[in-house]
């Protein structure tokens, strides 16, 4: 199970993510590539370590009223070890989790000729958008400019654009006013998590995707 | 600051500060004795300043103290399942209390805690000396980095992980290019990443 992971978040992505200050699609979906990238899971640790440095050394604003202490906490009778049994599904683990979704479960939604999607539900909607999306073989993906941040994780297949190649587990961290035109290999299809901070924007890319097939 | 010689260092030095070193004690001892005296250590060293996070967070007083209780109590459920390999006990306090931050005041998923469980990890009982030195080393790195880092790079930083703003809005608050946020950003990372190199 070697797969080689090439392209990374951006480091302020991963600071967001660590801080927890990212948009929710936005970290579903860097919770999914560092299920699969021990790199980014270690950077991550670090700027974890960075936050607790933050929230311990800083001075204490609260009016100072003493805390009680709560009474002995009740135990659980029995937790889980901690180690989720490890499946071999090809969806990442944090994504099969959340949705209960396994990669041939999906629903898929058809757009158009080699386009399917299927949207992943946010806890509050207008948090942006985060969709799965599965494209045939050969097909390009419509250009699209960026307004806000947008992230794209490889989860089957691979595309490549003038940025290089994206496979399993690589992800395309976009910084804004970047051009992109991504073409689907010719090997087999493509499935990928896309994940916008700005709902209109994503939609706009799906409405690009779907115009010239259905007339919506 | 001055560092307080053994003739200055006042009565009860030692137990303002007991966390440093001796908070992996603190939660073996919570882990495997139940120990109500450590549980109120912990308390009293970790509660007050998981309070102030959160009402930097933009919880209310009452709100705060309520998620800094939840907090510790989850230390305490789960104290059994922490173990040094994962990294710093501080850490580990730090994610609880933003998981649950995540969870209650920005009313999110908090994804960060669905990666802790699923990431692939090695069960491991016994974790070598070293690993453990290294990650206490790491913290003492950690923390001189951020007292090293010069002021415009320390306020991003703190805006994001103590009054979590995203850095559009760190952008916002400094009157400041969205650009030049992350390049400060990138630079304070880049320190980190340096100062850290060498430990595996
Ligand atoms: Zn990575």
């Amino acid at each position: 199970m070697s797969t080689v992971i090439t392209h990374h978040p951006d480091s302020t992505t991963l600071l967001s993510y660590a801080a927890a200050t990212i948009a929710e699609p936005l970290a579903a979906v860097v919770a999914a590539h560092l299920s699969m990238c021990p790199r980014c899971r270690a950077e991550v640790a670090d700027l974890e370590l960075l936050g607790a440095a933050i929230m311990l050394s800083a001075p204490d604003c609260s009016s100072g009223a003493a805390l009680k202490v709560p009474a002995r906490p009740a135990d659980v009778a029995k937790l889980a070890d901690g180690r989720v049994a490890h499946s071999n599904d090809r969806l990442p683990a944090p994504i099969s989790a959340a949705y209960a979704l396994s990669l041939d479960s999906i629903p898929w939604k058809r757009l158009g000729p080699g386009v399917w999607h299927h949207r992943l539900a946010l806890r509050q909607e207008g948090d942006g958008d985060l969709r799965l999306l599965r494209i045939a073989p050969g097909r390009k993906m419509p250009d699209h400019g960026h307004g806000g941040a947008e992230l794209t994780l490889v989860i089957e297949g691979a595309y490549r654009d003038v940025t290089g190649q994206y496979r399993r587990g690589d992800i395309q961290d976009v910084d804004e006013g970047i051009e992109h035109q991504p073409i689907v290999d010719t090997d087999g299809e493509c499935i990928c998590m896309i994940a916008s901070e700005q709902p209109a924007r994503f939609k706009s890319l799906v409405g690009r995707l779907t115009q010239p097939w259905t007339r919506m | 600051m001055l560092h307080p010689t053994s003739a200055t260092r006042p009565v009860g030095w030692m137990t303002r500060r007991p966390f440093r070193g001796t908070m992996s004690d603190l939660l073996s001892r919570i882990a495997t004795d139940r120990s109500e005296d450590a549980f109120r250590s912990l308390f009293k060293e970790f509660g007050p300043r998981v309070r102030n996070f959160m009402m930097q967070q933009g919880a209310d007083a009452g709100l705060a103290e309520e998620l800094a209780q939840e907090t510790l109590i989850t230390v305490w459920r789960k104290a059994s399942l922490y173990s040094a390999e994962k990294g710093s006990a501080t850490t580990w306090i730090y994610t609880i209390a933003r998981n649950l931050r995540t969870d209650h005041i920005r009313r999110q998923r908090a994804w960060q805690e669905l990666t802790d469980e699923h990431a692939q990890k090695i069960p491991s009982d016994d974790v070598p000396a070293d690993e453990v030195m290294d990650a206490r080393q790491r913290q003492v790195r950690v923390q001189t980095v951020l007292k090293q880092l010069p002021p415009d790079q320390v306020e991003v930083v703190k805006l994001a992980f103590m009054d979590g703003l995203p850095h559009s809005e760190i952008a916002t608050r400094l009157s400041l290019p969205l650009g030049t946020v992350k390049s400060r950003i990138r630079l304070a990372y880049q320190k980190l990443r340096t100062a850290l190199e060498d430990l595996q």
